[in-house]
């Protein structure tokens, strides 16, 4: 019977999308279905570095923020115009700051410690910090005043946005790599807070540089990635309509649908390479070192390995997938709209994901996935049925009318009490670690 | 040259702003540094503590407003205070009983206690929008100015006003007042004592009969009265909108790291320095430079080191600079 069970836990999600499928719309379905897929594959991330190494993040929104963000540096439009009115000192100023923090770092090493070692490094601080104001101010300036209305960015390379997945994951490793140099090695708590700030501070970059996305203007028509074809395309491609026609579908309906059945197997396909890359990496002495620095530090360091080096290693690849979802997230999304990415959305329903699902094992963040995914989604069109159901009794007026507008809010207070009982009485979730 | 003028515009746009900014959270750290020097854990859910006391605050000063009672030239806040504070601690007092006890008997891995205050900062966020909603809500009155900036004008002949906020006054006479309750008690009381030895050394204190759940309360009850009171203070000064409260955890982390964790003198001084810091690299200098030197020489820029919108990037460089160089920070924390 054991072995059936995690059979009938995802045979069970997969009938709740087969019912809103059946009984709202397919559309719908596949939408909540691609989210939710995406949603694992965020999972996926997080259960590394929670469920392998023990390491807590509160800033996975900012590698899912700058997996969109590389979505449009790759494959946004280009804005010529834009790009020779500052692009290149812009560029300028991002390498001074580069070479200025590095040179920092060396000087930090040869000086000799003390009060003055502190106060030389913080005027030099200082000094190079005005020096990159003063090469990047005018840069921006003269990008954002180019046709501000649709443009106003340096613009992208204008590829294809399949190239900007991985990107998207290099650049969220490039931010661990620095947060968990600084952050690793102390108080555990530590790395909860500072990613919890480095991520406010992805975000506020992004609604608040309009050189850079445009910032709070919200950037579109970002291409889709390969082979995605439009649904406009699709309605008019003989090769699509005839075979269409012979089922007796509506063309419209069923280019839509067509196209999030390909983004679907695109990312399913993505989920499964990765749980099997996940499940290789955990079964290999690799796996072994990992959990047995989760399980006990002391003695692992005591066996000689570098507890550390590790952690950061697998702060880095966690970041990495989650960045890489963030990347296919706007890339199907098509666009880039900053406000979006709120820490509740992205790193404590992801959280509530892993935790539910079982940390630890991947099978149980992709059930996790699925099943919160659907509930969070879901909740949008079944919230105000429920709460108007339960307020069926009372006499029109104003306590209804909150009533029914709180539903909104209740997704917070549902996702806290979920994770308060899981965490409480079922720690291991649902799937829990072999 | 009018370094006069200067010194004023100094003391309006850095000075008077920072003090109050820096109490307000000085109360907030001051909590996250007991919870976690007693229960030994990084509160997330501090910030909406502060948001869900202050909503209470402002139902309370509704109703008193509604009646007529008012608190003259002080904001009616001030009357509806104790009863926000007594909800505030009730619920804090429940959220130990109901969650954090459990893990405490278990004794959990921090970590985990930690992923559970998460879990508590949504229950409190979304009962504050149930109880109050998302929108801006003022609850502001009395008298708005302690020193009117036309009445300073006119005083002294300066070009250059000097505004006090009663706000901001009341903020820096709450926090005075709330850090000197404290540290006698920390320091003079027996349970102060009991508190400092059981955050010293827990084994210690227990072999000694100090009662850990006694202790555990008494650190929850300061913890809660000092969020609401700063919830409230920041809520007056500022205007209050109950999602704001979040992005408060940053610097009040910031505050009690720079200071030491545990420590609440390092506490104190930390949020003035991380209030101080966020001021003067967010302010705009021209003002204050254009007193000091001809204006000619300062060409059209603002001398803003960074958009107030990145008021958070301070307050993280600050935790940053303190995690490479002193993660015990300034005053020794665990």
């Amino acid at each position: 019977m054991a072995q059936y069970r995690n059979l009938f836990l995802f045979a069970g999600v997969a009938l709740l999308f087969i019912l809103t499928g059946a009984l709202q719309s397919w559309n719908l379905s596949l939408n909540i279905l691609n989210l939710a897929l995406l949603s694992c594959i965020m999972a996926i991330g997080v259960n590394i570095q929670w469920g392998y190494a023990g390491l807590f993040s509160t800033g996975i929104v900012g590698s899912v923020a700058l997996g969109g963000l590389a979505v449009v540096l790759v494959s946004a439009k280009p804005v010529p115009e834009g790009w020779a009115a500052g692009g290149p000192q812009i560029v300028e100023a991002l390498l001074f700051a580069a070479i200025a923090i590095a040179f920092s770092t060396w000087l930090y090493r040869r000086l000799k410690p003390g009060t003055n070692r502190a106060l030389a490094l913080a005027l030099y601080l200082v000094v190079a910090f005005f020096i990159y104001r003063l090469i990047l101010d005018p840069g921006v300036i003269a990008v954002e005043a180019n046709n501000p209305a649709q443009a106003g960015n340096i613009g992208g390379l204008g590829l294809n946005s399949l190239f900007a997945w991985p990107v998207g994951a290099l650049m969220a490793a490039a931010a661990a790599w620095v947060i968990g140099k600084i952050a690793l090695g102390l108080r555990e708590d530590y790395l909860a807070i500072a990613t919890l700030g480095i991520a406010e501070i992805v975000v506020t970059v992004l609604r608040n540089e309009d050189w850079l996305a445009r910032g709070v203007k919200n950037l579109i028509d970002l291409p889709r990635p390969w082979p995605v074809p439009y649904e406009v395309d699709l309605q008019v491609n003989p090769a699509f309509l005839e075979p269409v026609a012979s089922m007796g579908a509506d063309p419209v309906t069923a280019s839509t649908i067509f196209v999030k059945l390909l983004y679907a197997a695109m990312f399913g396909l993505i989920l499964i390479l990765l749980v099997w890359g996940c499940e290789r990496a955990l079964n290999s002495p690799w796996g072994r070192t990992v959990r047995a620095i989760r399980d006990n530090e002391i003695s692992a360091a005591a066996m000689g390995k570098d507890v550390k080096f590790r952690h950061l290693q697998i702060f880095i690849i966690g970041s990495a997938v989650v960045g890489l979802a963030g990347a296919m997230l706007t890339s199907m999304e098509g666009q880039l709209t900053p406000p979006s990415y709120l820490p509740l959305r992205f790193t404590f329903l992801i959280w509530v994901m892993v935790i539910v699902g079982g940390s630890g094992n991947n099978w149980g963040a992709i059930l996790g996935g699925l099943l919160i995914g659907w509930l969070y989604l879901a909740v949008e069109f079944l919230g105000p049925h429920v709460m108007e159901i339960l307020t069926a009794g009372l006499p029109a007026g104003d306590l209804k009318d909150h009533l029914q507008d709180t539903a909104a809010h209740m997704r917070l207070l549902t996702l806290g009490v979920v994770l308060l009982l899981v965490m409480r009485f079922a720690p291991r979730g649902l799937i829990p670690e072999k | 040259m009018d370094i006069l003028n200067a010194l004023v515009a100094f003391l309006n746009f850095i000075v008077v702003p920072g003090l109050a900014y820096g109490s307000q959270l000085a109360l907030g750290a001051l909590g996250i540094t007991l919870i976690f020097s007693v229960l030994r854990f990084s509160n997330f859910a501090h910030g909406d503590t502060m948001a869900f006391g202050t909503a209470f605050v402002i139902l309370f000063t509704w109703w008193f407003q509604s009646m007529g009672i008012t608190a003259g030239p002080l904001p009616t806040a001030l009357l509806a205070l104790p009863l926000g504070i007594l909800v505030t601690i009730a619920m804090v007092l429940a959220t130990d009983r109901v969650v954090y006890r459990f893990y405490r008997k278990q004794r959990a891995k921090p970590i985990i206690v930690v992923i559970v205050s998460t879990g508590v900062m949504f229950v409190m966020n979304g009962l504050v929008r149930l109880i109050i909603g998302t929108s801006e809500q003022n609850f502001t009155d009395g008298a708005r100015m302690m020193l009117n900036p036309q009445d300073f004008k006119a005083w002294t002949g300066l070009a250059e006003p000097l505004a006090i906020k009663t706000t901001a006054a009341i903020s820096v006479v709450a926090a005075v007042i709330c850090c000197a309750l404290l540290f006698w008690f920390l320091q003079r009381t027996r349970t102060g004592k009991s508190m400092r030895a059981y955050s010293d050394n827990e084994d210690l204190a227990l072999l000694s009969g100090i009662n850990p759940e006694r202790v555990v309360m008494i650190t929850w009850i300061i913890a809660g009265a000092l969020a609401c009171i700063a919830g409230t203070l920041y809520g007056l000064d500022k205007s209050y909108r109950g999602i704001v409260y979040f992005s408060l955890l940053m610097p009040m982390f910031a505050a009690a790291v720079v200071g030491g964790l545990g420590s609440p003198v390092g506490a104190v001084v930390g949020s003035f320095i991380v209030a101080f810091s966020e001021l003067i690299v967010t302010n705009a200098w021209r003002k204050i430079f254009s007193y000091l030197v001809p204006p000619e020489w300062l060409g059209d820029g603002l001398y803003q080191a960074l958009s107030t919108d990145y008021k958070v990037a301070v307050s993280f460089t600050i935790l940053i600079m303190v995690l490479l160089f002193r993660p015990q920070g300034i005053f020794g924390g665990k």
